[in-house]
């Protein structure tokens, strides 16, 4: 992970929106950076600023104040030619897919091609590579408006790749579509970023996306970043409001749990396969009352915690925590879950 | 009263106001059409914002889009005879024809275009495209089908302004029908400009509804 050098760095970026009567302040000295090869979230409630950060590293917004830096070229340096350089090497993909509706699947993956320039059997040739990857070589002939939604958003992605970016923005690509649909498409952007080592950020609202195929994480809240890091590491230990709110979005878990003694169980990712718990109950003999539940399979291993009501009995219940331990599992007991 | 002369003379008349109407639209839309994707592009929030210039082009768009074309037509005489060498005859009436909807074509444009989606431009604006490359590449191609429903109503109405002309010599069908429908009380002859008027728009309408449906993929 060390050796991983970042491709964009964001440094004290202020954005500020003057309108008539005031001023809105959408982000606030937000500062990140993000690596080469990484899928990197960020994740915010709607109205946080995220997709107005996301169109300051492209500089469709042009921050108020602060730097980006792409590659190592600080953006703001850049005449207006420079820049659209630059963007041709960031591909960028929408939430309403924003498909050119006048041109056909493969017209609109060669539509940027053509904007840098390359000829017109180039173009096709590199169109048709593209579909394969996203899986529509059928479809080439197809106008946006005979594709479905999912289509739809695999041609946009094509689109975005087809100049082979460095960078690849998603401004809450998967908020239009279906369950199933969202997780091919996400899928999809794993493969590209397995395959073709493209750094990916994404926007999103939704923390099953981040869980899905992120390996940072980076939660706004009003304007600025309330936490940042590795995605497993905020979600076992959200330490901010901000993040609490995203990761139990039930709201607080502890507050409407009944019983006198219960434990949490917290899973890290080492015995997932392992039917701990009712091994627990067959060994230890008790009974015990599952208050809590929240598992999420991560990279193939769940991480995620169990809050346990335990028996009366103290010696039962001892007996139970011993067992846990010996288990190699993290257990507490936590009195305050107690309404 | 339904010699050979008569006949020819409504053919004349019907050729001279397909040839007013036609020579009138595309001049028109030469200079309407850039005007309208301006004064889109122009706009504080647009691709290219030239918020002084929006200003100046719409005040302009909106004196001559408020002189009736009546009036307007006997008020561009001088340059009429400055452009044209004479005031008379259909060539002549082109020149008032052009100013008058050439502002009124601008609006049409400005419509087509503020109707492509603002998602697709941010996206081409993404994918490093320039303003010149957006309009000529996203706008026009995007707004296709209803830029030629806008011509479609744009012949017409110059279709019926250049009957109008009749008034001031002007030629075609129009002039006909004034001077034998109304200076000489040949009720007949009116009728049947009338109705070649009529059969001309609903073919012009016709023509333009069609390729319209035709260039339009959104469904």
């Amino acid at each position: 992970m060390d050796t991983k050098k970042p491709i964009i760095e964001i440094k004290a970026l202020t954005k500020v929106f003057t309108t008539k009567e005031k001023e809105v302040k959408a982000l606030e000295n937000i500062d990140l950076s993000i690596d080469e090869g990484d899928i990197f979230g960020i994740i915010g409630m709607s109205g946080a600023g995220k997709s107005t950060l996301v169109r300051c590293i492209n500089y469709l917004e042009k921050p108020t104040s602060g730097s980006i830096i792409v590659n190592g070229e600080d953006l703001s340096k850049l005449s207006e030619q420079q820049l659209r350089n630059v963007r041709q090497s960031m591909g960028m993909v929408f939430q309403q897919f924003n498909l050119l509706m006048q041109r056909t699947a493969e017209e609109n993956i060669t539509f940027p091609l053509e904007i840098a320039g390359m000829n017109k059997w180039d173009a096709k040739k590199r169109a048709k590579e593209l579909l394969e990857i996203v899986g529509l070589v059928d479809r080439a002939g197809a106008f946006p408006a005979q594709l479905s939604g999912g289509q739809k958003q695999r041609i946009a992605i094509a689109r975005a790749l087809a100049t082979n970016p460095k960078v690849l923005l998603c401004d809450e690509a998967t908020s239009a579509l279906d369950p199933t649909t969202t997780r091919a498409i996400l899928s999809l952007l794993k493969d590209i970023n397995k395959r073709l080592g493209i750094t990916i950020v994404i926007i999103t609202h939704e923390m099953s996306v981040i869980e899905q195929i992120c390996s940072h994480v980076a939660i706004i809240d009003e304007s600025g970043i309330a936490e940042q890091g590795i995605v497993t590491e905020v979600f076992l230990h959200p330490k901010t409001v901000a993040a609490q709110r995203l990761v139990y979005p039930e709201g607080k878990k502890n507050e409407h749990f009944l019983g006198s003694r219960c434990c949490r169980i917290v899973f890290e990712g080492s015995s997932s396969f392992d039917p701990v718990i009712s091994r627990m109950i067959l060994e230890c003999k008790a009974q015990v009352n599952i208050l809590f539940a929240d598992m999420k399979d991560i990279d193939g291993k769940a991480f995620g915690q169990l809050v346990l009501q335990l028996p009366q009995d103290s010696v039962a219940s001892a007996g139970i925590i011993r067992y846990l331990r010996s288990q190699n599992l993290s257990v507490e007991e936590v009195m305050e879950y107690v309404g | 009263m339904w010699d050979n002369s008569t006949v020819t003379m409504l053919l004349m008349g019907l050729l001279e106001t397909i040839y007013m109407t036609a020579l009138s639209t595309v001049v028109a839309y030469l200079i309407g059409l850039p005007l309208g994707v301006i004064l889109v592009t122009s706009e504080e929030s647009g691709i290219f914002p030239l918020p002084k210039v929006n200003k100046i082009l719409n005040v302009i768009v909106n004196i001559v889009r408020s002189v009736p074309f009546l009036i307007l037509l006997v008020a561009v005489i001088p340059f009429t005879r400055l452009v044209i060498g004479t005031t008379i005859g259909s060539t002549a009436t082109v020149v008032p024809l052009v100013i008058a909807s050439a502002p009124f074509i601008a609006r049409l444009v400005e419509s087509s275009i503020k109707e492509v989606d603002k998602g697709v431009i941010e996206a081409a604006v993404s994918m490093g495209c320039s303003p010149f490359q957006i309009i000529y590449k996203v706008m026009i191609p995007e707004a296709v089908p209803s830029l030629i429903i806008g011509a479609a109503i744009a012949t017409t109405t110059i279709l019926s302004y250049s009957a109008m002309a009749g008034f001031v010599g002007g030629g075609g069908l129009g002039d006909i029908a004034i001077r034998y429908g109304y200076y000489r009380y040949e009720n007949a002859i009116m009728i049947v400009t009338v109705i070649l008027l009529v059969i001309i728009v609903q073919i012009a309408q016709e023509i333009g509804t069609k390729i319209a449906k035709k260039q339009d993929k959104r469904k």
